[in-house]
């Protein structure tokens, strides 16, 4: 396993650093795929002749476990370093397409949940936090744009996940002609086989190129006073451990939270929402099913270049101020959106963009708002302790809006004024967000590492 | 990197190119078929 050592991925002198966002981005487009499950939804349903339910329940577990496993193992990711980490998630995101597939070729909805769910959601978590730290410590003087290239990814992964895996289903399927086809079960299975197979060389290739700049490593006329300059950028470091015992962690948190809790809102509703915005005196809806369908692919880059715009942007305004832009102006475009989004479709696509835009700004913003608080030390392990966040969001966000649902009425009768509940709780939220990021101050001295020029600073008598 | 002999330099900036094009182009031509794809479908929505 030597190949796979931190220390062998140590890059030479004049190394290119602008060759290191591939490779986060092999990684990231991979696992993006996580975000196109809905293709192969109806199929899966049909094969195990199981609820929807049962069916979303993989994506679900997947997604629990991209949090736990961000978390638990982020230290181990810092420690050995972006390759073993990117390899390790390769064998569990591959394993869990052949675990995966195996369910599906013998029927056993539960290998499937084992293998996607669990196996691939460690996979997901690990192969997540990857090249994170690796990225920030290559772009000490851009690190939103470098962590925003390859969050990117995560969202744009899903853009190629589904046109391709439509595709193979149909050159797997002889009878995919058929009117009101679905997909069989034994089609999807050979999908997951060649997704596994694909996923594996891209994946190898990002864990095979991927290097960390050497210790003391700078760019070519950076000036690290300059970053210190801004009053929340820390040149100290604190440990993961150290990080989640301030309140700024915690702070952090809260704003990552009620940011994809809103933005799930909108995400897990866009094609039916839309339809119901719309809904004429008749019932019917003046949205068809293929403009809706459009609005969910406009959602999709909506969320992939929010991820690189707002993220890069950020390293100019900083980190606090494009946080306040997230909840502070998504607070109130939801509130427009809930009161006034059904006055015209081109308002409310705009509003949902904007909004969406917000939603994938705040993951790719994240780590280089946690770099700021805490230093590059741990921020890899930091980072995944936070997607913690994003496993409760994505338990809260689908609950909250399905809930309120529920109350208004049946699916198919419902209007703009059956969402104003769901959407204004989400202003409420986003209004908790907004407050949490305000209180955002720089992190106490007694939680920064001890640096060898000088002792452990004495226990401040207040925290900051 | 050093500048006093021209040739090695001038080949250590052809293989980092060449490979940057590649690498570049491996994550980029996939990415630009998955927006490609979506926008097609986003024309519905303004058709």
């Amino acid at each position: 396993m030597g190949f796979l050592d931190r220390e062998r991925t140590i890059a030479p002198a004049g190394f290119n650093r602008w060759l290191v966002p591939p490779a986060a981005l092999a990684v990231h487009l991979c696992i993006g795929q996580a975000y196109a499950t809905s293709v192969y939804k109806t199929a899966l349903v049909k094969h195990f002749g199981a609820s929807l339910t049962e069916i979303g329940l993989i994506f679900s577990i997947a997604i629990v476990m991209l949090g736990l496993s961000a978390a638990i193992m982020g230290t181990w990711v810092d420690r050995n370093g972006p390759r073993k980490a990117m390899f390790t998630s390769a064998m569990f995101w591959v394993g869990g397409f052949l675990i995966g597939s195996l369910g599906i070729f013998t029927h056993q909805l539960w290998l499937v949940y084992l293998g996607y769910g669990v196996v691939g959601g460690i996979g997901l978590g690990i192969g997540y936090i990857s090249p994170v730290s690796t990225l920030i410590k290559w772009f000490p003087d851009r690190p939103g744009l470098a962590t925003g290239m390859a969050i990117m990814g995560f969202g744009g992964g899903a853009l190629i996940a589904s046109p391709v895996s439509t595709a193979l289903l149909k050159a797997y399927d002889p009878n995919s002609g058929a009117q009101g086809w679905v997909a069989s079960g034994d089609a999807v299975g050979k999908l997951f086989l060649t997704l596994a197979v694909a996923y594996l060389v891209y994946m190898l290739f990002g864990a095979f190129t991927i290097k960390v700049p050497a210790d003391g490593w700078r760019p070519a006329g950076f000036d690290p006073a300059k970053v210190k300059a801004a009053k929340l950028v820390t040149t100290e470091n604190v440990s993961a451990k150290n990080a989640v015992k301030t309140p700024q962690f915690w702070l952090v948190w809260v704003a990552l939270f009620c940011n994809v809790t809103a933005g799930i809102g909108i995400l897990e509703q866009a094609a039916p929402m839309i339809q119901d915005f719309f809904r004429t005196s008749d019932g019917a809806s003046a949205v068809s099913a293929a403009v809706a369908a459009g609005f969910v692919g406009l959602l999709s880059i909506g969320n992939m270049a929010g991820r690189f715009a707002w993220s890069a942007t950020s390293d100019i305004t900083g980190r606090k101020r494009i946080y306040m832009l997230y909840l502070g102006v998504g607070a109130v475009l939801y509130t427009v959106l809930a009161l006034a989004g059904s006055s015209t479709t081109i308002l409310y696509v705009a509003l949902a963009f904007l909004i969406i835009s917000f939603y994938g700004g705040g993951f790719a913003t994240v780590p280089a708002y946690l770099r700021d608080l805490f230093g590059t030390f741990q921020v890899g392990a930091i980072h995944g302790r936070l997607l913690t966040a994003w496993s409760a969001a994505g338990v809260a966000g689908p609950l909250i809006v399905n809930a309120f649902l529920d109350a208004q009425g049946k699916p198919g009768q419902l209007t703009a004024a059956s969402y104003q509940p769901a959407l204004l709780t989400m202003v409420a939220l986003l209004v908790v967000g907004f407050v949490a990021n305000r209180l955002v101050k720089p992190v106490s001295a007694r939680f920064h590492e001890p640096r060898p020029d000088r002792e452990r600073p004495h226990e401040p008598a207040m925290e900051a | 990197m050093s500048n006093n002999s021209a040739s090695p330099d001038d080949a250590a900036v052809n293989t980092a190119t060449g490979k940057l094009a590649l690498g570049w182009a491996l994550v980029g031509v996939p990415l630009a078929y998955g927006v490609y794809e979506t926008l097609t479908r986003v024309a519905a929505l303004f058709g």
